[in-house]
């Protein structure tokens, strides 16, 4: 019964949503407050449902009630409880429902945190959340319905795809939908902006902090996602320019710009036309993420899904929002009122120059990848763009914006002053500029272009911590009042340094991974000892072990370091039962703090002998602790509730008229 | 039924959902305002006040946002409120609640008539393992008699249980290894050894093999009558080619049974085929057995052995194997024609139709196939 009540809260979920899409935007537009107000209880009891709707399929899954197909399918009775619970959204039916249920918490938290939005604001933009809400409940029931039953139950289910039982993989696609649907918050709040005609401080104060949750969740999301491709597939590569990957990197960089966009807005007034072609945009790149991973338009490691029926269904949604949402702006944008004016250098010049290196960076992934898919559609060739051309288009648009990051900061707005700036930003550079030299001497003979990009990423590390030294005079002023102004500052600083700091953490990760690691691919045998930079590594031998759902072939490495310490590693190959799949477990050993060891077994031939793929990275860790530090600034500066007013400094002795900012409309 | 009064209850409660604020409001106040964001920028200001107290903004600047605060608040308070007649608010208001009350109701039925399942229960693992044996199938029984012997595997009386069970389900592999452990822990018997020699013979893909041969020796030492051991070891000579000793076994295991014995058939089919092979005739064929593969020699004797309701019970266990593997990998013509006899034969005349319905779409491009499968169904 409880799994046939939560099919039915599903069902109501999407006749509430149905509801929540027309009430309130009809109030809206007859100014009915009632109808209005039907908003927010809606939204809170559509997600209830959607939750109900959720907890069943997750009790499905816990207790294998194999009268479920998505149960079988995905599920077995042996495996381990966190992936019983992490199956039901490691399939298609499954995640798809967790997109909904996301999707409903989102519509819950505006109705349930939106006290203060003007009600006009609040019902459209439930409005517009419903919408999509059921065009995706209509999706999940009609094309991939979690909830179809065997009258005849098997006794045994097929298993989960066993790459992804993985702890890394049970927490990816929560984060991952947390930050794809948040985009879709800032989508509604856009298109009720449009279809009212108008745009003001309120609405940039109410689309920054939802936009911040998207945008960290997203971050977390791709590191996660990232991470787990690295240890799990045991290619050691940790970035591979994946459709899949870069479906989710799209939003991201679409919903960093609007980030930044939206700052100016909310202080400035100004933007604002093309902070709603973003919050468009970002939630539109993320459609497109979840088109290119569900219909299985894709082949590769991530696409588990293949049926077309849901591809032409999703691509029916895309193309009506997308399209809708674009047509609606090509229709009222111009009639918005323009905001305010500023001098080119200045901190909105700065944040202008930031939104347009990163959407062209987002059309570079885009071209890259969807080109192939296009090609393929048209001509039916099979072309693939790797790397090469990502690291032709995408790397030489992020390094002058990266240079100009530690800058904006200092900007000050409307009109700022550059040598001023460069001025206070000398130490940093300095700073940079030595540890370039530094790195160069160290590895002299390497890549030419490494010390570069470590100075680069030096120069985005001391000049974030530069912002905070100069705004709580660290040197100049005595440490108490020193400390006194840091208490003070605002979290949103914190944030902005935090998050400045963590892009050059991950880029240092970055620049040491791809041009110092060393890699050795060799067939070894028992006692056989091979050298891996400093390292001694000696080969034990092969044991075979039995895991819960797996049976494993395991080998035994020591790990010698030049102190004497020893290290021992046991990658491994696993062989599910249910689907008679191998996996392979890689063994990473951490040192240093940041740098790792990382080993993969290949095949193990007859005679004992196993072939290795070995890689010392070093800082490879920091790639993912930047991405980390990233998300923790933001989380800092979502917890700054200040509402922000752009307050220009004065340039001159006030006069009538002048120091007051311009008029913004 | 349970069930209908908890939807009922759940449609209620979305039902009530939007009517609750439509209901509120009264109709005087429907009107829209624009304190929400008058609201923003009264707080604005106080901020910027305490901000300036603070310390955290210099007094200048704290004017000069205070006076573009101020600008966009007028402009806020400007905008005009909508009113709107009450009649016509109270017929909208009507028609909102007429919508919701209908649409909910309609909506959730409508689909979930389409798509739900009422009268399908909840089967949990756990709880289909835990119910009395005679209500298990036999996959059913085999995964809670695996699951003990999971944790103890010294228990006899579970190798007991699950190695025929084995045996049937196709698990060869599974039923050598618990008919071992049963012998191992309980020690021979007819009963065992018989099990443990079909098990090794179907195994080995229909061979007896040596080990088969000893085994079925040794139970035959033990109880000398003993007919499905002399079976498998007339067969065994067969199989080596002893032709004339094959024959001489047959024949005295034919004259020791009764006419109606369940395994006589079998036996004077066998018979007959030595002899045609002894006397280098080619083997009397049964076109029909022999186009497809049917069950095995060791089921056909299972069978054999069993009572009237196990051999129903078996018989509906391989009917059911066919059908699955018909439903995941389909098959030629000739196995969904003997799906549909079968079902047929043992009184399925609505699954039969099912499977036969399956058959031709499964076949539908290929005419040839269809008059086959209509000429070895024998019509409708």
């Amino acid at each position: 019964m409880i799994v046939e009540i939560g099919h039915y809260a599903l069902i109501l979920a999407l006749a509430l949503a149905v509801l929540q899409s027309v009430l309130p935007v009809w109030g809206a537009r007859t100014g009915d407050a009632g109808l209005m107000a039907t908003a927010g209880p809606t939204a809170l009891g559509q997600f209830f449902f959607a939750g109900v709707s959720f907890a069943a399929l997750t009790w499905a899954h816990v207790v294998s009630d194999f009268s479920v197909v998505n149960v079988v399918e995905n599920s077995h009775s042996l495996k381990p409880m966190i992936y019983k619970v992490s199956g039901v959204w490691g399939n298609h039916e499954g995640s798809m429902l967790l997109w909904v249920t996301t999707l409903a918490l989102f519509g819950a938290l505006v109705a349930g945190f939106g006290r203060n939005l003007p009600a006009v604001l609040k019902a459209d933009v439930l409005g517009v959340q419903a919408w999509v809400a059921v065009a995706f409940y209509l999706f999940v029931l009609l094309t991939s319905n979690p909830f179809l039953r065997l009258p005849i139950p098997p006794i045994e289910g097929r298993d989960l795809n066993p790459i992804l039982q993985d702890p890394g993989l049970a927490i990816h696609p929560p984060l991952l939908y947390l930050g794809y649907v948040g985009f879709s918050i800032a989508f509604a709040f856009a298109v009720a902006a449009l279809m009212e005609g108008r745009i003001d401080a309120a609405w940039a104060r109410w689309v920054r902090p939802w936009t911040l949750a998207a945008w960290v969740f997203l971050t977390l999301g791709i590191a996660m996602g990232s991470y787990w491709a690295y240890y799990e597939l045991g290619w050691g590569g940790w970035w591979f320019w994946d459709p899949v990957e870069n479906a989710s990197l799209m939003p991201w960089l679409a919903g960093t710009a609007l980030l930044h966009s939206a700052i100016v807005m909310e202080k400035r007034d100004a933007l604002k036309i093309w902070t709603i072609l973003l919050a468009v945009l970002a939630f539109s790149l993320s459609l497109l993420g979840t088109f290119l991973v569900r219909s299985g338009v894709l082949t590769s490691v991530h696409a588990f899904a293949t049926d077309p029926t849901r591809g032409v269904f999703i691509l029916a949604i895309l193309v009506t929002f997308i399209g809708g949402s674009l047509s609606l702006f090509a229709a009222r944008a111009p009639g918005l009122a323009k905001g305010g004016l500023f001098a080119p250098i200045s901190r909105e010049g700065a944040l202008v120059f930031n939104n347009l290196f990163l959407t062209s960076a987002t059309a570079a992934v885009f071209v890259g990848t969807l080109y192939p898919l296009m090609l393929e559609a048209a001509t039916g060739a099979k072309i693939s763009v790797g790397a090469p051309f990502f690291d032709a288009t995408f790397g030489p648009l992020m390094v002058p914006l990266l240079f100009a990051v530690p800058l904006g900061p200092f900007l000050a707005w409307k009109r700022g002053d550059l040598l001023a700036v460069a001025e206070r930003l000398a130490v940093a550079f300095g700073l940079a500029f030595a540890g370039g030299l530094l790195a160069w001497w160290l590895t002299r003979g390497g890549p030419i272009l490494a010390p570069l990009g470590v100075a680069l990423a030096l120069w985005l590390i001391f000049g974030a911590l530069a912002e905070v030294v100069s705004r709580v005079k660290l040197f100049s002023e005595a440490p108490k009042t020193s400390f006194t102004r840091a208490v003070g500052l605002p979290r949103s600083v914190w944030g902005t340094m935090l998050a400045h700091l963590g892009v050059g953490v991950t880029l240092l990760g970055i620049v040491a991974e791809s041009a110092w690691k060393i890699e050795d691919i060799r067939v070894m045998r028992p006692g056989e000892t091979a050298r891996l930079s400093r390292f001694e590594v000696i080969f034990d031998g092969v044991a075979t072990r039995s895991g819960p759902n797996f049976v494993e072939t395991a080998t035994r490495f020591r790990v010698i370091e030049p102190s004497g310490r020893v290290t021992v590693m046991e990658p491994s190959k696993r062989v599910f039962r249910a689907r008679q799949m191998p996996t392979t477990e890689t063994a990473i050993a951490t040192f240093d703090g940041v740098s790792q060891l990382y080993m993969a077994v290949g095949e193990i031939q007859p005679d004992g002998g196993v072939a290795m793929r070995m890689y010392w990275k070093p800082l490879v860790l920091s790639i993912w602790i930047g991405c980390l530090i990233m998300a923790i600034g933001g989380t800092v500066s979502l917890t700054d509730r200040r509402l922000r007013i752009g307050a220009p400094r004065p340039s001159r002795v006030p006069r009538a008229g002048d120091a007051a900012p311009t008029p913004a409309e | 039924m349970l069930i209908w009064a908890v939807f009922a209850a759940m449609t209620a409660a979305a039902v009530t959902i939007p009517l609750v604020p439509l209901a509120r409001r009264r109709l005087a106040g429907g009107a829209v305002t624009e304190a929400g964001d008058v609201a923003v920028y009264r707080d604005q200001l106080a901020e910027v006040d305490r901000d300036v107290a603070e310390g955290r903004l210099a007094a200048s600047e704290g004017e000069a946002a205070r006076a573009e605060i101020a600008r966009r608040l007028l402009r806020a308070a400007r905008r005009g409120e909508a009113t709107a007649e009450p009649a016509t608010l109270r017929r909208r208001r009507l028609l909102s609640v007429g919508v919701a009350v209908v649409a909910v109701p309609l909506i959730a039925l409508g689909v979930y008539s389409r798509l739900g399942h009422p009268e399908l229960h909840d089967r949990p693992l756990a709880a289909r393992l835990a119910a009395p044996p005679e209500r298990l199938s036999m996959d059913e029984l085999v995964a809670r008699v695996e699951g003990r012997l999971a944790s103890q595997p010294d228990d006899a009386r579970g190798w007991e249980l699950i190695a025929p069970l084995y045996l049937r389900m196709g698990r060869t592999g599974d039923a050598v290894a618990a008919f071992r452990h049963a012998i191992r822990l309980s020690g021979p018997n007819e009963a065992r050894l018989n099990g443990l020699g079909e098990a090794l013979t179907a195994e080995a893909g229909g061979k007896v093999d040596a080990d088969a041969k000893s085994t079925f020796e040794a139970s035959l030492a033990l109880s000398p009558k003993g007919v499905l051991p002399r079976m498998y070891l007339a067969l065994e000579r067969a199989q080596a080619g002893r032709l004339d000793e094959a024959v001489e076994a047959w024949r005295a295991l034919v004259a020791s049974g009764r006419p109606n014995d369940p395994w006589m058939p079998v036996a004077r089919a066998e018979l007959a085929k030595v002899e045609a092979a002894a006397a280098g005739r080619p083997p009397p064929v049964d076109a029909d057995a022999a186009a497809t593969p049917g069950p095995t020699a060791a089921e056909v004797d299972a069978a054999a052995e069993l009572s009237a309701e196990d051999r129903a019970a078996m018989i509906d266990a391989m009917v059911a194997r066919l059908d699955e593997r018909l439903r995941r990998d389909g098959g030629s013509v000739d196995d969904w024609a003997r799906l549909v006899r079968s079902l047929r034969t043992v009184g399925k005349a609505d699954a039969a139709a099912d499977a036969l319905a399956r058959a031709r779409s499964a076949h539908a491009g290929d005419p040839k196939a269809l008059a086959r499968l209509d000429a070895l169904i024998g019509g409708r």
